[in-house]
């Protein structure tokens, strides 16, 4: 053993790190996840720069040239306005995927502390919390995320409220169940003989062994976010016109349908890219650090 | 130095939605005392109590009665702060060395962890603490270089030593060693039994060492008691214990103890 680990002169991080790519390798598809998230989260940081027209994602109009089908000059077609499309599907990117980011990060954030604040608790503090999120499951998450955004009104900030708070019970649930098993390891009742606090061993002992599916399922979770988001602009109570949102672009582009039908395929398409790619990406991040759940 | 009084444990029954389990009398009026400086053993079979004794020694669990002296003072009776003072002075090795680690800890903050925790009775800073750790691992036969490893790059053999450098680390008097060795292999328990021999002469250490292995039992402990149902069925000095066993389960023990043969 003593042997084996001095020959390597890589550390072992780097070896498990090694191990954990070729792992992810092994499957093409979530080679094809990451590619497609990586094209999503580079829009994401140079859609806006990159657009063709920026004066249509400002909002300009070029009504002489309205309803163009897709040509080398507008490659997915202009829209009502004579805005071209390709410009607000790239300038729309940022949008979508931040406010998904967003959501499941206060998703995430809200249903760790629920979670480990039941399972490392117990008792009454358990059953409360847990009695409240499966009430919050009760109620699809749209619909509280549409009372929500109405109550608060319209806007980009409290739309990710509204869909964070529809979000947090599925990560409370899982967090609760992972600490449940986490606190009963030995190292758990290790540190607590040391004398650990409880603070402590939550947070030393306890917490950085049960992100690895937190993670995956935040993964998984942020192309339904991003779908979400999508949707709350597509029935308009998410992000206003003129910033370009992929929701709201297909919302608009529903009443030219099917005619021209370049308005809105481009942004489904824009979404089903993001949507998918994330997707392949939880899966093959799940092989990789989560491998009980493989198969 | 570690007085057991009358401790009695029982698992209340608990009743449930497919009928009642029945309760578990899991110690029942155990009475031990283990004297500054020895090695004291305690032998029994799976789901005898000996773990469960443990846990009520650690404070990780309540005795249903009976109390339980450390140097002289009940640990049921001591405000928090003093029973966590305490706990730098009583110390664990667990059975099973590939659980008893935090995995996404470093060897270096699973051996400093303890003195952190400890450092107003301590008193060691940062600096001071690492160095520590450093000598501890020494100590335990392993080195300096091995302080930012994770655990799974170690052998069972090896996370036992870093298991006794944590134990090891705010100065204990009294260590527990629950079935230390019983999850090595045989020839890396002799290294690991003769470690903490060694130690014990070196750091002046009280052992309570707990094992189904009776010749390991016989190796280490200057005395023992032997566990069966919860109940000490003997306790005295290990070689009379051995020697003329004077309980009904002793006797069977020991004629159950595989015997070497070796040819005249």
């Amino acid at each position: 053993m003593t042997d084996a680990t001095q020959v390597t002169r890589r550390s072992a991080r780097a070896e498990a790190l090694s191990r954990a790519l070729y792992r992810f390798r092994q499957s093409r598809l979530s080679v094809v996840g990451a590619t497609m998230v990586a094209f999503v989260l580079f829009f994401t940081l140079f859609g806006g720069i990159l657009a063709p027209y920026p004066e249509h994602v400002a909002g300009g109009v070029d009504t002489a040239h309205r309803f163009a089908a897709p040509s080398l000059a507008h490659p997915f077609g202009t829209n009502e306005l004579g805005q071209d499309v390709l410009s607000l599907v790239m300038a729309g990117t940022p949008v979508s995927v931040a406010a998904g980011f967003a959501v499941v990060f206060v998703g995430t954030v809200l249903g760790v502390i629920v979670g480990a604040l039941a399972g490392f608790n117990g008792g009454w503090i358990d059953d409360v919390l847990m009695r409240f999120s499966d009430l919050m499951l009760t109620i699809p998450s749209l619909i509280l995320a549409m009372a929500v955004a109405a109550a608060l009104g319209p806007g980009f900030v409290n739309m990710i409220i509204a869909i964070a708070l529809a979000w947090w019970p599925g990560y409370a649930r899982l967090v609760r169940g992972e600490v449940l098993q986490a606190r009963e390891e030995v190292y758990v009742a290790a540190a607590r003989a040391i004398g650990a606090s409880p603070a402590r061993v939550l947070f030393r002992h306890i917490l950085p062994n049960i992100v690895s599916p937190v993670i995956v399922k935040m993964s998984l979770d942020m192309g339904f976010a991003i779908l979400t988001v999508a949707a709350l602009g597509f029935i308009g109570i998410g992000v206003r016109p003129p910033t370009p949102e992929w929701g709201t672009l297909l919302s608009i582009a529903r009443g030219y349908m099917p005619d021209f039908w370049w308005t809105a395929v481009f942004p489904g398409m824009a979404m089903f890219l993001a949507v998918f790619g994330f997707n392949l990406l939880g899966d093959g991040l799940r092989d990789v650090l989560d491998p009980r759940a493989r198969r | 130095m570690l007085e057991i009084e009358g401790v009695s444990r029982l698992f209340p029954a608990r009743r449930g939605m497919f009928g009642t389990t029945a309760g578990v009398r899991a110690l029942h009026e155990v009475n031990l005392s283990v004297r500054q400086g020895e090695s004291f053993g305690l032998v029994g079979e799976s789901g005898s109590g000996k773990t469960t004794l443990t846990r009520q020694i650690l404070r990780l669990d309540t005795p249903t009665s009976g109390r339980i002296l450390f140097e002289g003072q009940d640990m049921a009776t001591l405000s928090p702060a003093a029973l966590r003072a305490l706990r730098a002075r009583v110390q664990i090795v667990f059975q099973d060395p590939y659980a008893s680690l935090n995995p996404r800890m470093s060897v270096h903050d699973i051996v400093t962890e303890p003195m952190l925790i400890h450092r107003q009775t301590l008193g060691l800073d940062r600096r001071q603490r690492t160095d520590r750790a450093a000598e501890l691992l020494e100590l335990v036969g392993l080195g300096p270089q091995h302080l930012y490893r994770h655990p799974h790059e170690f052998s069972g053999g090896q996370r036992q030593r870093i298991c006794i450098a944590r134990a090891l680390a705010p100065g204990p008097s009294l260590i527990l060693l629950d079935e230390p060795t019983s999850a090595l292999d045989v020839s890396v328990q002799a290294q690991v039994l003769n470690l903490l021999i060694d130690l014990q002469k070196r750091l002046g250490l009280t052992y309570f060492f707990i094992s189904h292995d009776l010749g390991v039992i016989r190796y280490v402990c200057d005395r023992v008691a032997l566990i069966y149902r919860g109940e000490i069925k003997e306790q005295g000095e290990t070689q009379r214990v051995f020697d003329a066993p004077e309980s009904d389960y002793a006797r069977s023990l020991l004629a159950a103890m595989p015997e070497v043969r070796v040819p005249d």
